[in-house]
């Protein structure tokens, strides 16, 4: 099995603080962190590797500094790492983020194909949990999000089974490999370092590319170009004016309830009784 | 409960810029780089503070339980050490040949200080099976080492050392301990107390390493011979038979440390335990000496490391706490890390904190390179060792009350967990050889009988390092080189009254024994800081590294000259004018 496991460098948001004025995040000396959603991923596919045996390939887009994330990666078990590292790629959105990804992907398959890609779920700083899927669709392969869990890998026939959290329940999915899997929170306990991990990682290579060494020929799909997403304005909602009211009633006398929640609200709303009788009348 | 934050900014620098981490990695055949030596620091470090850290109180508060000749540990200790060897910690200094990764004492120190600052009672039992690894290392016969020492370096058995006898504390010779010849082994009859993690639940089997007297041997400490004797018997193929005849008899109720199980254990209660001899007979104490400098600067790391935890502790309380209007500053609502006494507290914390560290950094980086032969290096290590064990754990006791203070009452109730901190450091002047015994050895064995030669090179060195920080521009360095010129004249001149009074009226000597420890301690503290200070000057100068670190740490070593290294002069003087009446004094009158 060959697994591509993308991960991004965000910062880490509880050390994070907004600037009061522009409301723009400050960044300045906050540590950063793998995306939380993404070790969640990576651990399901090291938990694949280790059964199955192989190679987990983790994956990222960013500044030179995002070296680090990929060696705490290798230190937490990964095998190899691949940064994507170019003035080129600087602004990008979603759907050029997943181009760029989806074309590193092409080209570190054509050493040895890739089985599975991994994404996080979304990232804690942009939200959007488009990546994956986008990365999904650019290389053909099928993609199962919001997964709690990998049940079987049927190497011989190449398919996965998956367990999918859905709207009012559970889904479980077979799908053809190669495939495109984001992992849920909490699908695992991620696994610590070892002290070997940590040793073999601060001397591994991390291979960066630049746009060009990935194999990315039209530029204009990368950075601020290739992304058609505008931020128009960016603001801290004012707080609401209405208070929440207190409603107090027995917690085991539904009629009790009911009536304590009517009697509210008919005291907060004057008029009510009287529209209510009017509109019974016609 | 204040999160810990792995001291790993200051464990960098000092193992970068300060102490010869590169020399000490050319002792092993680890194949290691300095590099990555941070880097397994700080995975160490998330260890550290994410899995053991958060038990410490649970220890405490759930303390081990005996039932039926069976130790029990707290809750979550036992998952939290299952992961603390798969992560391969134990045998990050455990030989290559038996699965250890063969790391340099200096790494296995630093790694050994966020242990313990996450839990000393829990790092102790991994302490401890460190000190059997060296013992079977260095004078186990081949068939032991391979019955016990690839489990031991990885983990999966613990390892205890079987010291003291009610009778017998301090002084070991008064042990009675029965050993008895059988079939190329041994038999063991007695009772030993304190015994450190002597059974818990935490692993399969406990691998004792115990001192006791062949029958026939000669009295006192020239008869006492070294056994490892296992809780379960080890069969030819490695798998494990009989459970042994020793146990468990009672677990101690200490004032700290709740979470150690502190064993009582009887030896020999039916057939007597099966023992093997370790070396030869009436070597014992000579071979526990080969590990006692490791032991003693690991109590003194225990030492480091609860005092970071305490202080971290107050500090966080210090920031939030708010009392009263501060004096000179207009805001209202200041918390009280604003209060120029709090602020004292904390910085004084920190610079003896800093000092410490980076001297118990440097003995473990003597001790690697007198393992290979550096005579000079083994000297230095011998003269140091009982200051970083006695001094360290001193401060430990001082930051941990010192924590307390700053929380006011706050901290005298248990519910914030400051007085743990008290409670858990106070055993560390004690064992491994009481703070007073450090000063004896250091006065007698490591001053007095080489006629203060080696002290006499520490300070030639020392002096050197004041003169070089005096002719620093700005203000900070020459301060706190000429602090360091007048701590080294006072220590010359007390290491002077200690050679040439030591043959005539030992009693004096002794009296001031601990205020000369504390003399050195005191000094060789500031030498650390002043080496620091420099290197940090250095990188600012180059513009290397965090810059705010670098003068942070210039500050704390002015600190360090004018709240602590200023006191040389007192100490001094206790040594050379406070012994004779003291060792006089006529204890009616006490």
């Amino acid at each position: 099995m060959h697994i591509v496991v993308c991960i991004k460098q965000v910062p880490d948001s509880a050390q994070i603080r907004v600037h009061p004025v522009t409301n723009t995040i400050m960044r300045q000396g906050v540590p950063t962190i793998i995306n939380p959603y993404d070790l969640f991923s990576l651990e399901a596919a090291l938990a694949i590797r280790d059964e199955h045996g192989g190679t987990v390939t983790v994956l990222s887009m960013g500044p030179p500094m995002a070296a680090d994330s990929l060696r705490r990666a290798l230190s937490i078990g990964a095998d190899r790492a691949v940064l994507l590292t170019d003035r080129f790629f600087a602004g990008s959105d979603t759907l050029a983020t997943s181009y760029a990804l989806a074309t590193a992907i092409t080209k570190i398959a054509s050493d040895q194909p890739v089985d599975m890609v991994f994404c996080g779920k979304q990232t804690i700083d942009g939200d959007t949990a488009q990546v994956g899927p986008g990365i999904a669709r650019r290389l053909g392969f099928h993609q199962l999000t919001y997964v709690e869990s990998v049940e079987t890998i049927d190497r011989a026939r190449r398919t996965v089974i998956v367990r999918r959290r859905a709207e009012g329940g559970v889904q479980v999915l077979r799908s053809e490999l190669p495939c495109m899997v984001t992992m849920l929170e909490g699908s695992a306990v991620v696994r610590r370092g070892s002290m070997a991990d940590a040793l073999r990682a601060a001397r591994a290579d991390v291979t960066t590319w630049s746009a060009k060494d990935a194999g990315i020929e039209d530029i204009s799909q990368c950075g601020l170009r290739g992304s058609p997403t505008v931020v128009r304005k960016v603001f801290a909602p004012q707080p609401r004016k209405e208070k929440a009211v207190l409603i107090e009633a027995s917690a085991h006398d539904p009629v009790h309830m009911a009536e304590a929640t009517i009697d509210t609200l008919f005291a907060a709303l004057p008029g009510l009784n009287a529209e209510l009788h009017a509109a019974a009348a016609r | 409960m204040t999160a810990y934050a792995p001291p790993l900014d200051d464990l960098r620098f000092l193992l970068s810029h300060v102490v010869d981490l590169t020399a000490a990695l050319g002792t092993t055949d680890s194949g290691a780089e300095a590099d990555d030596v941070l880097a397994a620091l700080e995975e160490a470090g998330r260890l550290a503070a994410d899995v053991i850290a958060p038990l410490n109180s649970v220890g405490d508060r759930h303390p081990p339980r005996i039932e039926n000749g069976q130790v029990f540990t707290s809750p979550g200790w036992r998952e939290a050490y299952r992961q603390f060897i798969d992560g391969g910690w134990n045998g990050i200094a455990g030989p290559n040949d038996h699965g250890g990764m063969g790391l340099p004492m200096v790494a296995a120190a630093a790694a050994q200080e966020l242990w313990q600052s996450a839990s000393m009672a829990f790092a102790l039992c991994p302490m401890l099976t460190q000190a059997g690894i060296e013992l079977l290392h260095a004078k186990g016969t081949e068939a032991q080492k391979t019955r016990y020492l690839d489990k031991l370096t990885s983990g999966e058995w613990t390892g205890t050392m079987l010291l003291t006898e009610p009778q017998a504390g301090s002084d070991v010779g008064a042990l009675r301990t029965r050993a008895v010849r059988e079939n190329g082994h041994y038999r063991l009859f007695g009772q030993k107390i304190y015994i450190t993690y002597g059974d818990h639940d935490m692993t399969d089997n406990v691998i004792h390493m115990i001192l006791a007297r062949v029958e026939g041997a000669p009295p006192g400490i020239k008869g006492i011979s070294l056994f490892v004797s296992p809780k379960i018997l080890v069969n030819e193929d490695g798998s494990l038979g009989q459970r042994n005849d020793c146990r468990p008899v009672n677990l101690e109720h200490k004032l700290g440390i709740h979470g150690s199980p502190t064993c009582v254990m009887a030896f020999g209660d039916q057939e007597g335990a099966y023992a093997e001899l370790i070396g030869e007979e009436n070597r014992g104490i000579e071979y526990m000496f080969l590990m006692m400098n490791n032991a003693r600067l690991n109590v003194g790391i225990q030492g480091v490391g609860v005092a970071e935890r305490a202080y971290q502790h107050a500090r966080h309380y210090a920031r939030t706490r708010v009392q009263s209007k501060v004096v000179g500053r207009k805001q209202d609502g200041l918390a009280i890390i604003h209060h120029p006494d709090v602020t004292r507290m904390l910085a004084v914390a920190k610079a003896r904190i800093q000092a410490a560290r980076a001297l118990y950094l440097e003995a473990a980086t003597l001790l690697d390179l007198a393992r290979t032969g550096t005579p000079s290096a083994a000297t230095r290590a011998d003269l140091l060792i009982p200051v970083v064990k006695a001094w360290s754990t001193d401060l430990g006791v001082d930051v941990a009350s010192m924590g307390i203070q700053v929380h006011g009452g706050m901290g005298f109730v248990e519910e914030t967990g400051a007085a743990q901190h008290y409670r858990d450091a106070r055993i560390a002047p004690i064992y491994e050889g009481t703070n007073g015994i450090q000063a004896n050895d250091l006065v007698a064995r490591k001053v007095a009988r080489d006629g203060g030669a080696a002290m006499g090179s520490l300070l030639e060195e020392i002096t050197g390092l004041a003169g070089r920080l005096i002719d620093q521009p700005g203000d900070d360095l020459p301060i706190i080189g000429e602090a360091l010129a007048t701590g080294a004249r006072a220590l010359g001149e007390a290491t002077d009254w200690v050679v040439t009074t030591f043959d005539s009226d030992p009693r004096a000597v002794l009296a001031g024994a601990v205020a000369f420890l504390d003399l050195v301690g005191t000094v060789v503290g500031g030498w650390m800081m002043g080496r620091a200070a420099l290197a940090a000057q250095g990188l600012l100068a180059e513009r290397q590294g965090d810059p705010q670190f670098a003068e942070a740490k210039i500050i704390l070593a002015r600190v360090y000259a004018e709240q602590v290294l200023v006191r040389a002069d007192t100490l001094a003087r206790t040594v050379t004018e406070g012994g004779r009446v003291l060792a006089e004094l006529d204890e009616a009158i006490l």
